[in-house]
């Protein structure tokens, strides 16, 4: 296992005396096979107490450590130093205030998060005897993309909108209550669309697309706002047709627990 | 000190806390419920479970069948009553969560999917790729957002309870942005703070899992039982500890030794062939197949990686790419990205890592602990449905059935434990407060966070591992004493307010220390080997002594004391642990 130098720039903001972020150097010996988040745990468990950062399952999947890695936000238990030059300058995710180094405030996202329901509103119990719905593969696949989104909020580090307009739901938000929209057990649609085809929603993007690109676990939130698009496009279009028409379930549509 | 007064406290929000959390507020909206939780509910370790949830779901299946192998599996230290409940719940609480939206993988049919597992004799697995325990978790954190009664208190450190007058009457917690302490005035409490795999150094627990509910508990006076017991899952990637789930086994993996060959036959677990042959070979119980590596290492038959040290290989390559990106599509990215290893077209290193407390917080009656009011579920209590050796995907849904009854039977008891002694709470509260000031003030010593924690590591792997002996043990015990003596020297070195992670590591230190010395001495007294704990000095499984669980009981600055309870057995009298044959 070799060892390399490399030169650490990381944004430090503590709250109760600096004015500014600044940047603080801290020069790391590092594994060849290390990540950011291993260096920056060398740094806290043997150069310096006082950095904080969120970090937990080191394998890419509780979210937790989205930071801008060399002007690139990424999850930084991913962020290969092999991929890396020798100086690495670490800062927390933009678009939101730092609440202290690379710790920012979450309050507006997982309000956001509520807002859009993400949650089942079913149309009817399952009739089956192990009383689960059926679904098929198919079925699985129309969703399936949308939830494997970790919250990680490195797309709303580059989402345009959700700089600008503080108002916008932003890339994951979105992408769930599209993940719920296209669940074949699900009816809410209509009550999302409160949220999601209103002015804090999917009008808003302008497909830029950046959030899709930075997303680590292939989401595509811009696809799901797209597709939400025309599907919104579509009911309202309906609706002033055939008022009080079911956006799902209808008849020849494919629905959850009937099969 | 702010004062927030509700009728539920639940510590954790993982795959436990917030099924607990929902069953209250499904049972009577009219209470109020206060969620707490170190970390966001989706970075919960729930997050990070890979293979699947138990639960008998086929016809030729049954309940029985799902109880023997967990019986069994657990070397008979199960208390079968509470296996009997549990395996009964298990497919309702996973048909549960299908209907909120758990995006299982699906038969043909449309029908829920089920693999097969270590240890289990049938496929009653369900899963959902191999990001089982993550979709779990978003789907019970979206879900429990509907309710209006769950208010979260998201990055709160819990820090005590308040026990008093016989009853638990509330929690403290560090408000992490401002660094308040604040008093958590409850009726009724309950842990779900998950396992405490941080104590070893290498291990697939994220950074979360020290174990704090269990220490709380502890230092309460509540006993925690068959703390020895710990789990070492047989494919880890080494390095960085991430786990290959045995879903790669599930679905047809192998392991062989540095000759190409499969040596768990060697081991009580064969014939290899047919494979795959459930309970049989690489789909054994993860404490013999971790066992097994640690004797082909002895005979010098593993794999010398100058990287990595010891290692076997964990070979898919005959499952062919489009199996492998359908059902395993996380774990090879994981072991391409950190290993270089791409399961497709080559064997994957992998060795032992620590993975799961079997043990953990001295339940009565399922989900009550001793002290009135407080209740526990998931990983951090001790049912104890695991026995000496979890199966593997038990304790997901472990999560989902006790995680509900804690909360319902909670919201149940509430009425008959009357309100909270307010004269009570504030001086215990006041204890807290002058115990986390005396931290802060600690003057500079030498000793730090790090330092202490990498001995720990040090002495709970060399000497309370895969094989314990007495003299390993006594040098852990000493060890371990020593710790938790210096540790009251370790001075904070960041004496700020918000967001403190210096300090919060401190505490976690705290628990992680008063978890080791409990694992240390009840291994030690001990003396026979039964599941994942294996004495070299006590090779045989002593039935006549030990079938009995561990119950350690706090004694501040002093070593644990042990204390030994009858196993409930109900209709499996212990027998041999049978696997392999059945050609
Ligand atoms: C890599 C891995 C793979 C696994 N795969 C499987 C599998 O396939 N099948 C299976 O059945 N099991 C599996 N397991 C085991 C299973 O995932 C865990 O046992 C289970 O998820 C534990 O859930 P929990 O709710 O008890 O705790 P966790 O999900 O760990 O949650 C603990 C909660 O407590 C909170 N908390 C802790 N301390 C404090 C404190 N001091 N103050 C406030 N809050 C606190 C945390 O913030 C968190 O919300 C796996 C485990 C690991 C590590
Ligand atoms: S959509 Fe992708 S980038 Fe955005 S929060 Fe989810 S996982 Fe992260």
């Amino acid at each position: 296992m070799g060892e390399r130098q490399i030169t650490l720039e990381v944004m430090r903001y503590r709250p109760e005396t600096d004015t500014e972020p600044v940047f603080q150097t801290y020069a790391v010996p590092c594994q060849e096979e290390w990540v950011v988040l291993d260096a920056l745990n060398y740094v806290k468990d043997n150069l310096d107490r006082s950095l904080s950062f969120r970090w937990s399952c080191h394998m890419a999947v509780c979210g937790s450590c989205a930071m801008v890695v060399n002007g690139t936000p990424m999850l930084s238990c991913k962020a290969f130093l092999r991929d890396l030059p020798d100086t690495i300058q670490v800062e927390p995710l933009r678009n939101f205030p730092i609440e202290r180094d690379l710790v920012v405030v979450l309050d507006d996202f997982m309000e956001k998060l509520r807002s859009v329901k993400p949650y089942i509103v079913p149309k009817e119990a399952p009739a089956t005897p192990d009383g689960t719905f059926r679904q098929s593969t198919k079925q699985l696949k129309m969703f399936k993309p949308f939830a494997m989104c970790i919250n990680c909020l490195a797309c709303y580090s580059v989402c345009p909108q959700y700089g600008l307009n503080e108002g916008f739901a932003g890339p994951a938000a979105l992408a769930l209550a599209h993940r719920y929209n296209a669940d074949s057990r699900d009816v809410g649609r209509k009550a999302r669309e409160d949220v999601v085809a209103s002015n804090v929603g999917i009008w808003e993007c302008t497909f830029v697309g950046a959030c899709s690109e930075v997303c680590p676990k292939d989401v595509d939130p811009a696809a799901a706002i797209q597709q939400t698009k025309i599907a919104s496009t579509v009911d309202y279009f309906t609706d002033l047709i055939l008022p009080g028409r079911k956006v799902k379930g209808g008849p020849g549509k494919a629905a959850g627990g009937k099969a | 000190m702010e004062v927030i007064e509700t009728d539920v406290a639940i510590v954790g929000a993982g795959g436990a806390g917030l099924s607990a959390a929902i069953a209250v507020a499904e049972r009577d909206p009219n209470l109020k419920i206060a969620l707490l939780s170190k970390v966001y509910p989706m970075r919960s370790h729930t997050c990070a479970a890979e293979g699947g949830a138990a639960g008998v779901a086929k016809d030729e299946d049954s309940l029985d069948k799902h109880f023997d192998d967990t019986v069994s599996g657990g070397d008979w230290l199960c208390d079968q009553d509470a296996v009997e409940w549990f395996v009964e719940r298990a497919p309702k609480e996973l048909a549960r969560i299908e209907r909120w939206g758990c995006p299982w993988s699906r038969d043909a049919d449309g029908k829920v999917a089920v693999r097969p597992f270590g240890g289990m004799k049938i496929e009653r697995t369900w899963y959902a790729a191999d990001k089982t325990g993550f979709h779990i978790l978003h789907t019970l954190f979206q879900t429990s957002l509907q309710f209006p009664s769950i208010k979260r208190y998201d990055e709160y450190y819990s820090t005590d309870l308040i026990a008093a007058d016989g009853r638990c009457q509330g929690v403290m917690a560090i408000e992490m942005r401002s660094g308040q302490l604040k008093t958590f005035a409850a009726k009724t409490v309950i842990i779900a703070t998950g396992g405490a795999g941080r104590v070893f150094p290498f291990t697939t627990n994220g950074a979360i899992k020290t174990g704090d509910g269990m220490a709380m508990a502890y230092r309460a006076g509540v006993p925690l039982k068959d703390m020895e017991f710990v789990q070492y899952h047989p494919t880890g990637l080494p390095g960085t500890g991430i786990l290959m789930t045995e879903g790669c086994r599930g679905e047809g993996g192998i392991l062989v030794n540095k000759d190409g060959y499969r040596y768990l036959q060697d081991y009580g677990l064969g014939p290899p062939d047919p494979w795959p042959r459930k309970k049989a070979m690489e789909l054994g119980p993860r404490d013999m197949l971790s066992q097994a590596f640690w004797h082909e290492q002895q005979k010098g038959r593993t794999i010398q990686s100058a990287s990595y040290g010891d290692v076997v290989h964990l070979d898919m390559r005959h499952l062919g790419q489009a199996l492998i990106d359908e059902r395993l599509p996380f774990v090879r990215d994981l072991a391409r990205s950190y290993l270089g290893v791409d399961m497709v077209t080559d064997p994957v290193p992998v060795r032992p890592v620590v993975h799961y407390t079997m043990g953990g917080i001295h339940m009565e009656n399922l989900v009550e602990t001793p002290l009135k009011g407080l209740y526990a579920a998931g990983e951090c209590a001790c049912v104890s449905i695991n026995g000496s050796n979890r199966l593997g995907s038990n304790s997901l849904t472990e999560c989902l059935v006790f995680g509900r009854e804690a909360g319902q039977r909670a919201a149940e008891q509430i009425g008959s434990l009357g309100a909270v002694n307010d004269t009570l709470v504030k001086e215990r509260a006041e204890a807290s407060r002058q115990a986390l000031a005396d931290l802060h003030m600690r003057p500079h010593s030498g000793e730090s966070v790090s330092g202490i924690r990498r001995e720990m590591h040090d002495t709970m792997e060399s000497g309370a591992g895969i094989y314990r002996t007495a003299d390993s043990l006594a040098q852990t015990c000493t060890d371990m004493a020593n710790l938790r003596d210096r540790f009251n020297r370790v001075a904070l070195e960041d004496k700020s307010a918000v967001y403190n992670t210096d300090l919060i590591q401190a505490l976690e230190l705290q628990s992680m220390v008063e978890i080791a010395e409990t694992m240390a001495h009840s291994a030690t007294k001990r003396t026979e080997s039964r599941g994942s704990h294996q004495r070299l000095d006590f090779a045989q499984r002593d039935d006549e002594v030990f079938l009995k669980h561990s119950l350690a009981t706090y004694n501040g600055q002093a070593a644990p004391t042990i204390d030994y309870r009858d196993v409930v057995i109900t209709k499996s009298q212990p027998a041999a642990r049978v696997y392999g044959g059945d050609v």
